[in-house]
């Protein structure tokens, strides 16, 4: 926009803008809105040449071009004229229109394109901290003034000042104001947005732009620069709590960086922080940087970092990292206000795919509890959200997320929806159903008192998660038994953890669905890592058919995960069926059993495979313990230590 | 937190989502004053090294200056570097026009690279602001399984919520500095003391605003030898900045064409 008006001092996330003399100005974004022809490009013309805001010579060229077309002047071939540079390339981006009025800097958000409205609104509206809604006086308030309407409610933008355009085709009738101005004001409280001001205008001959005229001297409010002077700045992003949605952990040398862009807040080298959701605590080591680090001075909202931590944490992308005592909710459940663009309409029970920041989990639609044409304004129906339409749906996720209302956080509180690979729609989070875990602050791991090196010393081997997956029957049980036993015989400190010992208690709570069996899973690999990390040698045995369950095992449990897959076939499995669990299943009795479906996911590149149709029990832990010694997990001469007791 | 760093933040952001949702990326390095740029934010993004290859499309005909700072820097950053050939000019579409024929030709080089390497992303550091067609870009853009660019049906980008998921065979384009300006190029080459070639600055009245392929690229009149100067002739010229570039004058539509059969 360089071209059209006095360049702008730079933005800054806060809003505001550095002024030469040291001083700053706020910054506000706003949208100008409403129905097609009600007088939308003029308005924009107006406001650019009442605040000086046009270049020399842009008055002269409308003019001419104006006569050109045998027309009298028209302020609305201003913005034509800027499509037509940007079509051919010329203009820089006229997406964002700036100008000043006395005490603000306005950036004026263009959302053209009828067809692709709601799209532009979305991408545009959503960052605007005011709005414009514009009425023809002739017309009155239309349905796409009523549509325009819900959509600034549905983006959470209060503040809108209404103009009643075109005054002079009514005669500056004050009836006329009056009536569109109790029908706008009522339509807009009843979504419960208040009108900053209603303003009588014509906007072509300037009536109530920047000045009350004559004609509209019955009108005692603020004109159309006086109330967008009025308008407040977004409350700024850096003064809201620190959020750091983690993108990525690099290990490109000896550090390990957790990468994010700052989202609102801000942090500095030494703040404590927890990492949500999981509810872990670290201090900030570092900041780093490239090519000068680390960084030393404090680190705002809309930066992209890289910190390090003082302590070596699971961290995974789409953590949320905050301070301590104001970290963002744990939850599986949210209610979201969407908007839909995909063909086939959201219904419940829709199993999706939802965005947050770089957070992506699989979910499932609950309800959807309202569904609105947002041109009509009634909701229709409430078992669908057609293309185009919005409505409020109650989601359940399938793994925890941290989130935020948007309320509190316009950043944070987004999401999008995937359907296929492609953005289907998206929204705002409306509440957050907190998990049990809603306040992390009394959460600080405490580490143990002895060094891994003291307990490797005394059981000769490095802690790990031994974990055995195969079908029901395959002989998984069997095989860590007598592993336990070989590895304390020697000396170590194996110990066994069972799928089906871990259900009868930890794990009484979970049923047999899919998100079950990964939180079932989740929780066996905490266990056993938590006993890895202590030295223990964790032998997992768990049929955990889904290849994504055990990958999540492997990412908790790290470099000390080793997966050997009990590849017995399966029509042996059967034959053996020690526990009776094929023949209920043959017979209809046992639900969700995996071995009679084909829902078992075998492994691709486990670290050993073993069918136990063919072998011994003790030459197949033969070869297990080969495993481990090879792998780094017991050291090469076994002692045993039993024998000379 | 001033433009340019603003403008940094978000490049840096796009560089971080690339490289967690892609298998297998590359960042096609044109030589010029964007990609440097783009290699510069990259190595910001991933605190220092390039993690995935730069990839040179090499038509052949550019001017030596450009290859002797490939050779130099691609070393000095310690790239990657993948210098892939393209087809001789008889293997292009004979209907367009000359220049547009001549640069077509990195296409059909880009699609073999896409062959023999398998990439599903391929970060290019296009502008909105240089071209009308580029301007309709998205930051994550999805080509057909030929390459092409369907501009009639592009997803919808949300906030920073970008589409990833390319179908099976087909790979995304990402655009990193979509939202810069020329100026803020410039701006940034300068804040960062980032290298250039020497053709960028004035000699004998006359400078290049872009580098393309020696035979169908011409310098502009201009009096501007350092980054300042050029900062100062950007904000008066109206001179737009591919003027010097032959195809994209030759029919009013040649580099949409190019462009929706997969050119840059």
């Amino acid at each position: 926009m360089n071209m059209i008006v006095t360049p702008a001092s730079p933005a800054t996330p806060n809003g505001t803008n550095s002024m030469p003399n040291g001083t700053t100005r706020p910054q506000v974004r706003i949208v100008i809105v409403g129905h097609v022809d009600h007088g939308k490009s003029t308005l924009v013309g107006r406001l650019l040449h009442e605040t000086g805001s046009l270049p020399d010579g842009k008055l002269e060229m409308l003019k001419a071009v104006s006569a050109r077309r045998g027309m009298p002047f028209e302020w609305s071939f201003l913005l034509d004229a800027l499509q037509t540079e940007r079509d051919q390339g010329i203009t820089i981006d006229t997406t964002q229109i700036r100008f000043r009025t006395n005490s603000r800097d306005i950036v004026l958000i263009d959302a053209p394109g009828h067809a692709e409205f709601l799209r532009n609104m979305i991408t545009g509206a959503s960052q605007a901290d005011g709005a414009v809604l514009i009425i023809d006086a002739l017309e009155g308030v239309r349905d796409q003034t009523r549509r325009h309407g819900y959509l600034l409610h549905l983006l959470g933008v209060k503040q809108v000042a209404v103009v009643v355009n075109k005054m002079d085709r009514v005669d500056f009738s004050a009836d006329r104001f009056k009536a569109i101005s109790d029908e706008i004001s009522a339509h807009l409280n009843g979504l419960g947005v208040t009108p900053t001001a209603v303003i009588p205008i014509s906007a072509r001959d300037g009536d109530g732009v920047a000045e009350r005229t004559d004609r509209i001297d019955w009108y005692k409010g603020p004109t159309v620069v006086e109330a967008l002077d009025r308008l407040e700045p977004a409350r700024p992003l850096e003064a809201l709590a620190l959020r750091l949605p983690v993108q990525a952990i690099y290990k490109f040398d000896d550090r390990r960086i957790v990468a994010g862009r700052i989202e609102s807040g801000s942090l500095i080298a030494g703040d404590e922080i927890v990492i949500m959701p999981a509810g872990k605590i670290a201090k900030i080591k570092t900041v780093e940087n490239w090519p000068v680090t680390p960084v030393a001075t404090r680190q705002g909202a809309g930066r992209s970092v890289g910190i390090t931590l003082d302590r070596e944490l699971f961290i995974e992308r789409g953590d949320i990292i905050s301070h301590v005592n104001v970290a963002p909710r744990e939850t599986r459940r949210l209610r979201a206000r969407i908007f839909w663009l995909h063909d086939k309409p959201l219904a419940k029970g829709d199993q999706i795919l939802v965005r947050s920041g770089p957070k992506e989990s699989r979910a499932t639609v609950v309800a959807i509890e309202k569904a609105v044409d947002p041109g009509e304004l009634e909701s229709r129906e409430n078992k669908a959200i057609g293309r185009n339409h919005v409505g409020e749906i109650d989601i359940s996720l399938s793994s925890s997320i941290a989130a935020d209302p948007y309320t509190e956080n316009p950043r944070t509180g987004r999401l999008v929806i995937e359907v296929s690979g492609r953005i289907a729609g998206g929204g705002l989070v409306l509440s957050v159903d907190a998990g049990q875990r809603a306040v992390p602050v009394d959460i600080v791991p405490v580490e143990s008192a002895l060094r891994p090196d003291e307990r490797s010393a005394r059981y000769r081997h490095n802690g790990a998660v031994v974990w055995l997956t195969g079908l029901p029957a395959s002989g998984k049980s069997t095989l860590a038994k007598a592993l336990e036993r070989r590895l304390f015989t020697n000396g170590g400190s194996p110990i066994l953890l069972d799928g089906d010992t871990v259900r009868a208690g930890l794990n009484s709570d979970l049923g047999f669905s899919a998100a079950d069996r990964s939180e079932n899973i989740r929780r066996l690999a905490e266990v056993a890592t938590h006993l890895a990390r202590n030295g223990h040698i964790a032998i997992v045995a768990a049929v955990s058919p889904a290849r994504e369950d055990r990958a999540t095992a492997r990412r908790i449990a790290d470099s000390s995960f080793r997966e050997i897959h009990v590849a017995t076939p399966a029509e042996i499995c059967e034959e053996r069926d020690p526990k009776g669990h094929y023949k209920k299943a043959r017979a209809g009795a046992l639900a969700s059993f995996t071995g009679i479906g084909n829902d078992y996911e075998r492994p691709e590149a486990a670290e050993l495979v073993i069918d136990t149709s063919t072998r011994t029990v003790a030459d197949a832990a033969d070869e297990i313990e080969q495993m481990l010694k090879t792998t780094g997990v017991l050291f090469d001469e076994v002692v045993d230590l039993a024998a000379n007791i | 937190m001033d433009h340019l760093d603003q403008l940094e933040a978000q490049s840096i952001y796009i560089f971080r989502e690339a490289f967690a949702r892609l298998k297998k990326i590359a960042l096609l390095w044109s030589l010029g004053k964007d990609s440097n740029v783009m290699i510069w934010l990259a190595r910001k993004a991933f605190f220092g090294r390039l993690p995935f290859p730069a990839l040179h499309v090499d038509t052949g005909k550019k001017f030596p200056e450009m290859y002797r700072f490939r050779d130099h820097y691609g070393k000095e950053w310690e790239l990657d570097l993948r210098v892939e050939p393209c087809p001789p000019i008889d293997a292009v579409d004979p209907t367009l026009p000359p220049a547009a024929r001549s640069a077509a030709r990195k296409t059909e080089g880009l699609k073999m690279a896409l062959t023999k390497y398998g990439f599903d992303g391929l970060i290019a550091g296009i502008r909105r602001d240089e071209e009308a067609t580029r301007a309709k870009e998205r930051v994550f853009s999805p080509r057909g399984l030929e390459g092409n660019w369907d501009v009639r049906d592009q997803p919808p980008e949300f906030w920073d919520h970008f589409n990833a998921s390319p179908p099976q065979g087909a790979h995304l384009r990402i655009h990193p500095i979509l939202h810069w300006t020329e100026a803020d190029i410039w701006a940034y080459t300068k804040r960062e003391n980032i290298p250039i070639i020497p053709l960028y600055l004035s000699q004998n009245g006359k400078r290049y605003r872009s580098l393309g392929d020696q035979d169908i690229t011409n310098p502009v009149a201009s009096t501007a030898s350092n980054i300042d100067e050029i900062l100062i002739e950007l904000e008066q010229t109206k001179v737009p900045e591919r003027a010097g570039r032959a195809l994209d004058h030759e029919t009013e539509d040649a580099f949409e064409r190019l462009r929706v059969a997969g050119y840059l």
